[in-house]
């Protein structure tokens, strides 16, 4: 595991939640709860869930954007959490991160490549001269054409704000990626632009990402390896083609029967869950997910079952398998 | 395929311009197409196409500066765009009630879901407190939702976004409406839940005829769901079939476009397909095809005249230039 360009061991994020007179912590919501992967350098990390299952939080916590609970993040062998500020503002440049809204990311008052050069001048990458030039080049490599440089964000499209959002993301020759849900907000046509404009950027920069979505079809598309995550916790994980071929878990296994397929003559037998994603305050007993489980038994209710490797690479935490 | 069913609407010519100050954004550009009873007919398009305004069109519902301009709304043997508000404030809830997209902001917060619910059926339905109240138990209990009576007195904040649409449905489903327009009713949910309202909406249409009008840009959704697909964009319907000689046999450059973009599970490729460009502003879209400038297969004719919607075989309407006779295929 030498080589890996992200370890990530035993992860944990809690919340307080503060209530009465004197504000005291009366209970955490245990928005990561003990979570583990390691990316290797020029691998995509698809991380999937539902709303409310910790995914963005890992993203967050990974970049050291939030404060972790406990546990430990590694990025190029280094520990992220014990670096001190200076060190950390060093690091930066290596990671970066895609948000989902395009919108809400950029100030609607900078020009856009403003914006995008920011970060150069911010971290003494270049002088004022040499930035139009590499703002030019990364719009270029980011499929924007030189003439939006001095553009607001106004008046782009989705699809090119995003573009917008990737190009800031990428200027500083990052080696690592963590692209939140980048691709949700966009229709299916420019979803696809921007698919195919994440892998060109892998081909040629070596860029290693960590890819979240809830979109099965989009992390089957892109990623080497998956991980899928349940009220804070991974439940399984594998490499792509075993995933999609023998998913082991009976959620992972709800989640790929859930993805409507557009092909109207298919018909299968999909696996309808009953109910809700519970909350994170008060997750249930042993296996978080035995109240929705179709197949749960008593040993489920009472203890959580452990993550393990069952079979190269394939890790999933299930009594039952 | 095309048994010719009951039609329960017929839209006709519907044109629901929005007069903005930059000018005139025509939303909705002489789109026609009908709804069989008890069948669901589904528009499908991206943002902006004009999908949504299709719908609060049929229930007169297209707020300032939008207006509906012109064409003809069948259901039954009324226009609708002919109704005085009063008779078609009878109608609405009546015989076709609405789901959105955004179920908490559809609900009001400060009333419960009993009041919600109670509320329309006497209002509608004419019924006395008492049974409406036992009425909205039985339909709280039809949308999935177990202890029914505790619901009743729960407010919309405390329920998930899943319960919340499912709420929407039952009150949707007070007046048992011949038609039920959804738009885009799991664009906000997630895929386990999604799962769950569609089946909900397949079993309503199954057990009381119900036709929907289903309003979604997802394809998935569209392949589960529909029997029949009309496809729009900017503003117009460029291609309408029967569910499964659209998905095999798409004809028009977009909706081969759209289907081939989609990553699809199990059918992985080294890259995707993407349609160039985006999609026009609807501002002064003037003569040409408004795909062509994003069209693999643009021919001179598509710049300077726009393409009719016209019949071909297996019930398949499409509106472009390459499978029109006698058109001048040089560059």
């Amino acid at each position: 595991m030498s080589d890996a360009m992200l370890e990530v061991k035993d992860l944990k994020k809690y919340y307080p939640i503060t209530g009465g007179l004197f504000g005291r912590t009366v209970a955490h919501v245990k928005a990561v709860d003990g979570i583990s992967l390691s990316i290797a350098k020029g691998e995509t990390f698809g991380l999937v869930g539902e709303s409310g299952s910790g995914k963005s939080t890992v993203g967050r916590t990974i970049l050291r954007l939030t404060d972790k609970t406990a546990g430990e993040v590694r990025f190029k062998g280094k520990d992220l959490y014990s670096l001190s500020k200076q060190d950390l503002r060093q690091i930066r440049p290596e990671m970066q991160l895609v948000f989902q809204d395009p919108y809400g990311s950029l100030n609607p008052r900078m020009r856009i490549g403003d914006a995008i050069g920011e970060a150069l001048l911010d971290h003494g990458r270049a002088s004022r001269a040499e930035v139009r030039d590499k703002v030019l080049e990364t719009l270029a490599l980011c499929g924007l054409s030189s003439s939006h440089i001095d553009r607001y964000p106004h008046e782009f499209s989705g699809g090119q704000r995003q573009r917008v959002g990737i190009a800031r993301a990428i200027i500083l020759n990052p080696e690592f990626l963590v692209a939140d849900e980048p691709v949700s907000a966009l229709d299916v046509s420019i979803q696809a632009q921007i698919i195919n404009l994440f892998s060109d950027l892998r081909d040629r920069q070596g860029l290693t990402y960590l890819f979240i979505s809830h979109d099965l079809s989009v992390v089957e598309h892109l990623c080497s390896t998956i991980g899928v995550m349940y009220l804070g916790s991974m439940v399984e994980m594998a490499p792509r083609d075993e995933l999609f071929a023998q998913p082991l878990h009976p959620y992972t296994r709800a989640l790929l029967s859930a993805v409507p397929i557009p092909d109207p003559t298919l018909k299968r037998e999909r696996i309808v869950l009953r109910g809700d994603i519970p909350s994170p305050v008060d997750p249930p007993s042993g296996c978080k997910f035995h109240t929705r489980c179709p197949v749960a038994t008593d040993a489920c209710r009472e203890s959580a079952p452990e993550f393990r490797e069952v079979g190269s690479g394939h890790f999933v935490a299930c009594h039952l398998v | 395929m095309t048994t010719m069913t009951n039609t329960l609407a017929e839209i006709k010519g519907l044109s629901t311009y929005f007069h903005t100050e930059e000018g005139i954004v025509k939303a909705v550009d002489d789109v026609s197409f009908s709804i069989p009873a008890g069948r669901t007919v589904a528009v499908v398009g991206e943002s902006g196409c004009g999908k949504s305004v299709t719908a609060l069109s049929v229930m007169r519902l297209v707020a300032e500066p939008g207006r509906i301009e012109k064409g003809e709304i069948r259901f039954g043997d009324q226009d609708l765009l002919r109704l005085r508000e009063g008779e078609m404030r009878g109608l609405r809830g009546n015989d076709i009630a609405m789901v959105f997209q955004e179920p908490m902001s559809s609900l009001n917060p400060v009333l419960t879901i009993g009041e919600q619910l109670i509320e329309p059926l006497m209002e509608h339905r004419l019924l006395s407190k008492k049974e409406a109240r036992a009425e909205s138990a039985g339909l709280i209990t039809r949308v999935g939702i177990p202890r029914a009576e505790e619901m009743l007195k729960a407010y919309p904040h405390e329920l998930s976004g899943g319960m919340l649409q499912r709420i929407m449905i039952a009150i949707a489903l007070s007046c048992q409406p011949k038609l039920l327009i959804a738009d885009e009713p799991t664009t906000a949910l997630d895929v386990t839940v999604q799962a769950q309202i569609l089946d909900l909406l397949n079993g309503i249409k199954a057990e009381s005829n119900t036709a929907i009008l289903l309003i979604t840009h997802d394809l998935g959704v569209v392949a589960e769901m529909a029997d029949h697909v009309v496809v729009m964009y900017a503003g117009k319907v460029i291609e309408e079939a029967p569910v499964i000689e659209l998905f095999q046999n798409p004809r028009h450059p977009y909706t081969k476009g759209l289907l081939r973009s989609k990553p699809v599970i199990g059918r992985r490729e080294e890259r995707l397909y993407s349609i160039p460009g985006q999609v026009p502003q609807l501002i002064g879209l003037g003569e040409a095809c408004a795909f062509a400038d994003r069209c693999e297969s643009c021919l001179p004719v598509c710049r300077e005249r726009r393409p009719v919607i016209t019949q071909g075989e297996n019930g398949h309407l499409v509106a472009c230039w390459l499978y029109e006779e006698g058109v001048s295929r040089d560059e």
